[in-house]
């Protein structure tokens, strides 16, 4: 199976191990992406004002793009770009007077049909590639690790763009016990980590992360796993901690370290696995903290 | 419906303005406060989101001089909770636009450090300058 790409600025800046993770997963399950050979910033955020259309012409020209390359279906692996492209989309089919007013200004370089598809990587995994065919690919059961997995906001609000039950969503906990890990959950894991504030009010996300680590670890957790590479900045670098912070995994890792793939691979480092090996310490992490050298 | 009680006199403008802005009828609000009690982001608010719509509704003087409509992200848990189906962002997102519109950006492009925009992840910074910048 072979399907276009969408990866968006942050994928190719400070969340590159998850492209990495993503690639070497997929190989393993038959699948390869391609990159688009034109893309630009989505836009990040929806705008949700009617009277802004401009700001629709970032994810609009990525979709026009799409078609434009002869594709209808367009992976991506961030969270924040998939909610913009998905809501553009929406916008483009329910009110297709709004993208020929955009395209009237560009000389129709925003020509959009609305026949895109914005697929998020979890909808791969989990409605094509199925979880039966991931935990069939097994090779070192996460058994001794303990997870809690974090949604955030973007892969579940609102209705109809998200991608499971925005309250009581079980998309990462039904993926990781399909890896042989342990999942504990609470309230926290739909709460937003509080997203750009990391920009001018890192207080508040240093709280809403550090409430959210306290909720895992009392209950048990190793490691939370999560998918935003925004969420994943905000709880690996503004995670309040006094002793070792909670390691922070992408899903795509832990699918890899399952799968027995190199964790230079998956862009975990030494430090990472150590870190992951000390928050399970037993035999079968230690190992797999030290595997080097791919499928075991 | 229309509602008709305005405090010191003022004329709605705002309310009709927000309402226009965000497509939400704010008198279908019923203040049970779901909105405020869900919010991540509650604590650091000067003014609650429930207490916003009805100081708006009210045309209480000062609603654009407040910090809630900058501290709120847009996460949309109220939206998705609210028993109105009232879509609070869009009404934080009016007056975002009317403030950036009439008193100017609000991120201090300048003060953030190079050590800051050098690890910032871009969608944190692209986000911040759609939302804090016109
Ligand atoms: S949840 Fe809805 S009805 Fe309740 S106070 Fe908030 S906006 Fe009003
Ligand atoms: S959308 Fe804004 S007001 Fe509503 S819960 Fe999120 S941060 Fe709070």
């Amino acid at each position: 199976m072979q399907l276009a790409y969408y990866p968006g600025c942050t994928i190719k800046v400070s969340a590159r191990e998850h492209e990495r993770a993503a690639l070497a997963i997929l190989r393993e399950l038959g699948i390869a992406l391609r990159e688009m050979p034109e893309w630009n910033c989505c836009g990040v955020v929806h705008t949700l004002t009617g009277e802004n259309l401009i700001r629709q012409m970032a994810p609009l020209r990525v979709l026009a793009r799409l078609r434009q390359q002869g594709e209808r279906e367009a992976v991506t692996l961030c969270d924040m770009c998939f909610n913009t492209l998905a809501r553009a989309n929406h916008l483009a089919r329910t009110q297709p007077d709004q993208v020929s007013a955009l395209n009237a200004t560009s000389g129709g370089g925003l020509d959009y049909d609305g026949a895109g598809e914005v697929l998020h990587l979890l909808h791969l995994l989990r409605d094509r590639v199925g979880l039966a065919a991931i935990r069939k690919r097994v090779r070192r059961p996460l058994r001794d690790l303990v997870v809690y997995p974090y949604y955030g906001c973007k892969l579940l609000r609102p209705t109809g763009i998200g991608l499971d039950d925005p309250e009581m969503p079980t998309l990462l906990r039904d993926l990781m016990e399909s890896l042989g890990a342990t999942v504990v959950e609470g309230s926290l894991q739909t709460q937003c980590c509080g997203a750009y504030l990391a920009v001018d009010r890192a207080g508040l996300v240093t709280e809403r992360v550090g409430a959210t680590v306290e909720q895992a670890r009392d209950a048990g957790a190793g490691a939370i796993v999560l998918s935003c590479p925004l969420c994943h900045f905000n709880f690996a670098t503004l995670q309040p901690h006094a002793g070792a912070p909670l390691p922070v995994l992408y899903y795509t890792q832990a699918i890899g370290l399952a799968f027995g793939l190199d964790p230079a691979e998956l862009g975990l480092d030494d430090r990472q696995m150590e870190a992951l090996g000390r928050a399970v310490p037993s035999q079968a992490l230690h190992d797999l903290a030290h595997a080097r050298g791919g499928s075991a | 419906m229309t509602i008709a009680i305005g405090a010191n006199g003022q004329s709605g403008a705002l309310l009709r303005r927000v309402e226009a802005l965000s497509g939400q009828r704010l008198a279908q609000c019923y203040q049970c406060g779901t909105c405020a009690a869900g919010c991540p982001f509650a604590t650091a608010m000067d003014v609650l989101p429930d207490r916003l719509i009805r100081h708006l509704l009210f045309d209480m003087p000062g609603v654009l001089e407040r910090e809630a409509f900058w501290v709120c992200v847009g996460c949309e848990l109220c939206a998705q909770r609210c028993p109105r189906g009232i879509d609070v962002p869009r009404v934080m997102e009016a007056l975002r636009l009317i403030a950036l519109r009439t008193r100017g950006d609000q991120l201090p492009v300048a003060q953030i450090t190079a050590v800051a925009l050098e690890n910032l992840p871009p969608i944190a910074l692209v986000a911040s300058l759609r939302r804090q910048t016109g």
